[in-house]
């Protein structure tokens, strides 16, 4: 081969902000960002817990805490991420399974994805039913 | 040509020159049956012969010409002037790879993971043409063939932040042509496959962000590939505890 020094000098493009180039990465991170609110949530809930082992007016602290404006505000928040968490989740599901035959046809992932949300609202709809039916 | 024109951005990088990469702009003629690719070949023709970038086949086969159009990866050759009439038009190389000069990237990485996969089938049983042909049902082959038709063209890298964040990732592509000879049933060296799958830099590195699906032109839709094979990979884990490792091939 030849003596001459190789010219190559290969540049490698930087990272940063990336997720803010295409509005797929924002919808993205902001699903991966929903799961914190989940977290936060599920904290509320086992603080509640607590206190109910507590007693009455341990717990009725804590329900009372719940009302004030500042908490419903974070519940108005919180409602809509879940609505997001789910959707976005459900969403990408199809791509997370093996792939399912049903009369030697392929199930789309749009069914797959609608199956799932349709769960979801059952879930929801049977929960309220059920604190409805042994409420006192 | 017509007497319409568009305004295009081309990211340039000529490493014994430039420091770093700069956008050139170019005005190119068009018509509405003209790809991007029709207007590099253009600007390549009749304004700046130093354009560098890779094509071949002009049809959405060969994977050569892919690019970053207005921020998505596509294939130039797939990709037409007219749905960008309105506006600018930029052009980047592929995200996520070295740029080796203009619009061409430094592939070796891929090219690299692709021989380590082994991207052939590797016989479960050895038969002689005497024997006849290896049988598949329909059903068998509907378990792989969606991923056979990947076309190597790295758009899906390009759409993947995990492997712009860690080129170590093996990536949605090469695991998705994993897949495709795993899921063979004629293929029998899916153990020695799933060690790749196991690592880190395996399945695991994905985080389900799903774009590589999104922007692949032949619809392999590798992010399901990757993600199956992270319940094959949990699946593996567990039960080694029933079933050693090496034993009921």
């Amino acid at each position: 081969m030849s003596g001459q020094a190789s010219k190559r000098r290969p540049y490698i493009r930087p990272m940063q902000g990336w997720w803010r180039r295409n509005p797929f990465f924002m919808r993205y991170m902001a699903r991966e960002v929903t799961a914190i609110i989940v977290v936060i949530y599920a904290l509320l809930l086992g603080w509640g817990v607590v206190r109910l082992a507590q007693g009455e007016a341990a717990y009725e602290a804590w329900r009372a805490t719940l009302g004030m404006p500042l908490m419903l505000l974070f519940h108005a928040v919180a409602l809509a991420v879940f609505l997001y968490h789910t959707w976005s989740w459900f969403a990408i599901m199809p791509k997370t399974m093996p792939m399912i035959f049903i009369g030697g046809k392929k199930l789309a992932a749009s069914t797959i994805a609608g199956l799932g949300l349709a769960t979801a609202v059952a879930a929801t709809v049977a929960l309220f039913l059920v604190v409805e039916w042994i409420r006192p | 040509m017509t007497d319409r024109t568009l305004e295009i951005e081309v990211l340039r990088y000529r490493p014994e020159r430039d420091a770093q990469p700069f956008y050139q702009p170019f005005t190119v003629p068009f018509s509405d049956d003209m790809s991007v690719l029709q207007a590099l070949l253009y600007i390549k023709d009749e304004l700046d012969s130093t354009l560098s970038f890779r094509w071949s086949c002009r049809m959405a086969i060969c994977g050569s010409c892919g690019m970053m159009v207005n921020g998505v990866p596509r294939l130039a050759c797939r990709t037409f002037l007219r749905n960008y009439a309105e506006g600018k038009l930029r052009i980047d190389p592929l995200n996520h790879f070295p740029i080796e000069r203009d619009l061409v990237v430094d592939a070796n990485d891929f090219i690299r993971k692709l021989e380590s996969i082994k991207p052939y089938l590797i016989p479960k049983e050895t038969r002689s043409p005497e024997q006849g042909e290896y049988l598949q049902t329909p059903r068998q082959l509907e378990q792989f063939r969606q991923f056979s038709t990947c076309i190597n063209c790295m758009l899906c890298y390009a759409a993947c932040p995990q492997y712009g964040l860690d080129s170590g990732f093996t990536g949605p592509g090469v695991l998705a042509l994993l897949h495709r000879y795993n899921a063979d049933s004629r293929d029998g060296a899916r153990e020695e496959r799933m060690q790749l799958v196991h690592a880190e830099e395996g399945v695991w590195s994905c985080t389900a962000v799903g774009y590589c699906s999104e922007v692949c032109p032949k619809g392999v839709d590798p992010a399901n590939a990757v993600n199956q094979n992270k319940t094959a990979s949990a699946m593996d884990y567990f039960l080694r505890f029933i079933k050693p490792r090496g034993q009921g091939k």
